[in-house]
This record gives C-alpha cells, sequence and structure tokens, in this order.
C-alpha cells in the first residue's frame, strides 16, 4: 500500500475516511476503560461523561457511513481500495455496538451507585483490559495492514469468553447460596456479558482487518468448511511455460 | 504434429494462445502470452495504453499480419485449428472471428441494409433469397431492429453514432461468427449507448465468445466473466473478474486498477 493514487484527491478522501475512523476507534477505546473504571471506583460522574461521549461516536458513525457513500458514488473503488471501503462500512457499526455496550456498563454503575460490590471487582476489570487491548490492536493492524496482528485479536477472543465462563459460575454460586445477593449479582453477571459481546465486535473487527489486507475471507471457517469447494472458480489461465 | 503437454486437453476452449509474441518490425510488443478463451463468455483485456492489448485481439483474427512489419510466434487455436496455419484462409477466418471497432465505421455510401449484408458480400455467400430475414436477424440480435426497421434504406451514417455502434455489431453478426473482438467499443459513446451494448454484450454471450478490450475498468467489471491485464507487453494476470477486480493476486495489477499508475 506504499503507492499513492494519482489521482491526489481521491488519496486525500481515503486520508480522510481513514483518519475518521481511527479517532472513533480511539474514543471507543477510552470508553471501554472508562465505563468499568466508573463501575469499580463508583464514578457516577464518570459515568455521566462516557454516556455523553457516546454522541460523538454515534456522530462519526454516520459521518464515515456517508464519506463512504460519497467515494463509492465518486471513484467506483477497486480491490483494496474497494476493500477498505466495505470494511470501513462494516468497521463503524461494530465500534457504534461497542459503545452502546459501554454506556450499558455506564447506566449500570449509575444504577449500582449506592450499593456495596458483592466482592471487589477482579475478572470483570481484567476482561476490559482484554477487550481494550483487542480493539486497539484490531485498529493499529488495520492503519498497519499487518494481518498477524488482526489474526492474534481473533485467537485472544477465546481467553476472553473463557473468563466470562469463569465470572458466570462464580456469581452463579453466590447467588445460589445468598438470595439477598441475586439482583447485584444479575447486575455483575450483565456487565460480564457486555464485555465478552465487546469482545465479539472486536473479533469482528479484527476478521474484516484480515480481509482487508489478504482480501481472504476468514469468517465462520469452521461452519463454511466443506459445504463450498471454492469462492471462485479456478482460474483458466494457461499453465506457464515450463510448469 | 506432436503436442506439447500443456496443448492438450483445452476442448472447453474457444482459444487456446500458447507462447504468443508479436513485432512490429523491431518491436516486441507481445511477450509470451498464455492463455485461453472459454466459450460462451466474455473476457476482457485492460492494461494502459501501449500495453499489447489491441494487438494481441488483433492477432486472434490474423488483423496484426494486415500492417506491414508486422509478424507473430507462437500458436493460437480457434477449437484446436492452428489459426495461422497455411491452409486457413484468413478472410473466412475472420468471418469466425468478428471485430468491432472502436470508432463504429459503417460503409458511408450503404444503406443500413446494405451495411448490414456487406460482410456477406464481401465474402460472396449472399444467398439468392432470404437476405430480408438475415438483415432483420442481425439487427435483432444487435438489439437495433426495433430502431431502424422503418429506415433500412436510409443511409447508414444517418443514425446516431450509438446506433451506427450497433449497425457495426449486426454487420458483424450477419456473417454468423463464432467469436466477436469488440476493442474499445464504447470508448466514443454516451452512457445511454454504452449501457445499450454492454446489455447487448450479456446477450450476445449465449450464442457467441465475446473479447473485449477497454479502458474502462468499471466497464471490464461489468461485463466480462474473465479479465486479462496486460503490462508492457506480458500478461500479468488473468482471472475471473469478480476476482480481480476485489482482490487481485499481483501487486501490478492492484496498482492499475486502483489508479495508483505512473
Amino acid at each position: 500500500m506504499g503507492k499513492l493514487h494519482t489521482d491526489r484527491e481521491y488519496e486525500n478522501e481515503l486520508k480522510k475516511l481513514r483518519e475518521r475512523l481511527l479517532r472513533m476507534a480511539g474514543r471507543v477505546e477510552e470508553m471501554i476503560a472508562d465505563s468499568v473504571r466508573s463501575l469499580v471506583e463508583q464514578d457516577v460522574a464518570l459515568a455521566r461523561r462516557t454516556i455523553e461521549a457516546d454522541h460523538q461516536v454515534d456522530r462519526a458513525e454516520v459521518e464515515v457511513d456517508e464519506l463512504c457513500l460519497v467515494i463509492l458514488a465518486k471513484r467506483q473503488p477497486m480491490a483494496s481500495d474497494l476493500r477498505f471501503i466495505t470494511l470501513s462500512l462494516k468497521m463503524v457499526t461494530d465500534l457504534e455496538r461497542i459503545g452502546d455496550l459501554a454506556v450499558n456498563i455506564c447506566e449500570r454503575a449509575i444504577d449500582l451507585d449506592q450499593e456495596a460490590p458483592l466482592k471487589p471487582w477482579v475478572d470483570v476489570p481484567r476482561m476490559a483490559n482484554i477487550v481494550q487491548a483487542m480493539v486497539r490492536d484490531a485498529i493499529d493492524a488495520f492503519v498497519a495492514g499487518d494481518a498477524e496482528r488482526a489474526q492474534s485479536v481473533v485467537e485472544r477472543d477465546a481467553s476472553l469468553d473463557e473468563l466470562y465462563t469463569r465470572v458466570f459460575r462464580e456469581l452463579l454460586s453466590t447467588m445460589l447460596h445468598d438470595g439477598s445477593k441475586v439482583e447485584r449479582g444479575i447486575h455483575a453477571q450483565s456487565v460480564a456479558k457486555w464485555l465478552e459481546r465487546m469482545g465479539d465486535h472486536a473479533t469482528n473487527l479484527a476478521e474484516q482487518v484480515v480481509f482487508m489486507v489478504k482480501g481472504k475471507d476468514i469468517r465462520h471457517l469452521t461452519t463454511l468448511e466443506g459445504s463450498s469447494p471454492a469462492a471462485s472458480p479456478a482460474p483458466s489461465a494457461a499453465p506457464a511455460k515450463g510448469a | 504434429m506432436a503436442a506439447p503437454q500443456n496443448e492438450v486437453a483445452v476442448a472447453p476452449h474457444k482459444f487456446a494462445v500458447r507462447a504468443l509474441s508479436a513485432w512490429f518490425g523491431d518491436k516486441r510488443v507481445l511477450h509470451d502470452i498464455h492463455l485461453n478463451i472459454a466459450a460462451h463468455e466474455a473476457t476482457a483485456v485492460i492494461g494502459p495504453s501501449g500495453c499489447g492489448k489491441s494487438t494481441f485481439i488483433r492477432c486472434l483474427n490474423r488483423m496484426h499480419e494486415l500492417v506491414a512489419s508486422a509478424r507473430i510466434e507462437g500458436k493460437i487455436r480457434l477449437d484446436g485449428e492452428d489459426v495461422y496455419d497455411g491452409r486457413i484462409d484468413p478472410v473466412l477466418l475472420r468471418r469466425r472471428v468478428g471485430m468491432v471497432f472502436q470508432k463504429p465505421n459503417p460503409f458511408p455510401s450503404m444503406s443500413v441494409r446494405e451495411n448490414v449484408l456487406a460482410g456477406l458480400r464481401l465474402t460472396r455467400s449472399l444467398p439468392e433469397e432470404g437476405g430480408d430475414e438475415i438483415v432483420e436477424r442481425a439487427l435483432s440480435r444487435a438489439a437495433l431492429w426495433d430502431e431502424v426497421k422503418d429506415r433500412l434504406e436510409d443511409p447508414g451514417v444517418g443514425l446516431s453514432v450509438g446506433q451506427q455502434q450497433r449497425l457495426c455489431i449486426a454487420r458483424a453478426l450477419a456473417v454468423n461468427p463464432d467469436v466477436l473482438l469488440m476493442d474499445e467499443p464504447c470508448s466514443a459513446l454516451d452512457p445511454i449507448a454504452t449501457a445499450k451494448i454492454e446489455d447487448l454484450i450479456h446477450s450476445l454471450k449465449q450464442s457467441y465468445t465475446i473479447v473485449i478490450v477497454t479502458h474502462s475498468m468499471q466497464q471490464a467489471a461489468r461485463v466480462s466473466d474473465r479479465t486479462a491485464f496486460f503490462l508492457s507487453g506480458n500478461l500479468i494476470e488473468f482471472s475471473a473478474t469478480d476476482r480481480i477486480f476485489t482482490s487481485p493476486r499481483d501487486s501490478r495489477t492492484e496498482d492499475y486498477i486502483t489508479g495508483k499508475f505512473g
């Protein structure tokens, strides 16, 4: 991707799109950290500020969508440019959903403001750290066009799922032993579930980056394998001489 | 004659091109091209000016050799038959492999009807009767019949440019070819006339094999099943069109189709 487009205006449009996406992703990353911090530190003001910040993310989604449509209409992009634009259209949706999930956590932080936590938050902040790193790495991989780094994000989702299962079991047993803890337990379980969902969105982001870089779709590989022989027909180029 | 290994089993291909090189005098314009063109498909040939794409299709019906000092090496087989075999009559070959050019070129002194029949007259194969039927069939296939059926005796050059191009397609179809070569057939046409030709290409594929040279990547993406990218006389990449325009394999193809060229 080192070469520049002959048409510099086109180059600028793509650059602008990339910058908007990065800014949006950066904002979402902060929201993940702030939402969990507002919960752990029972910081209602931070929770409210974070909810407010979600409006910026929503606006960014609309802006990126519009920019993509204009570029599609004006430039009829091809190959890696085309993959970049379609990727951008999908990435904003995942980023926006992560922002919404962070808002959910903030709302819970506001609800739980006066309540003593069931126990010190340990695994939930850990989950938040993993998700945040996954989003950051997916975006870094996107900027660098680094399929390997994106692939590592996909692989990390399993550890997040594992952590979620652990949190879920632990909360379940706490609630089973003490009925007075059920309400707080359910809230805590929701928070863990939302972080797990964020991980799924981060995985989507990373899979899309792999597609952008390699032009190869790695989504649903296990479910699709064996059902179709190949995505495109074998090329009919004659065998190269000496082949 | 013993055929090299990779020339066998090319039956489904209309054209099998092997080790094709072409020259104008000392200047080599094609380098060792290997390519199969499938029957009843549209194959697009793209690449920057001077890449050899027009020369390539002109080799397919031996129009390249009409230029003094032009020559080729290598093999081109049409349905398994060597196009450059000494026993092949180039005029009859060009009947089987018709051509439509960049600028519509109806014969200026001829009516619409005479233009359609011109190819048959040239090869002295116009039947005594049935000319009307041939004219109607060719013009219908070229999606022009409804627009000109009441003006068959008017001069061909009196039609709009887009109609003239379809008239030239009808002229090529009248001799009942197998293959239609199109050398930038829409570059002189407005978007509506272009859409008509592109629509026509989709329907012509049922009966003919189409090879189209185009400067418009979008056009290649729209009309063709496979796309060949030429650069400096070399075939860089030949793949399914959907693949070339979404995920080309070669970075030179990528640079060209995304506009990062020169």
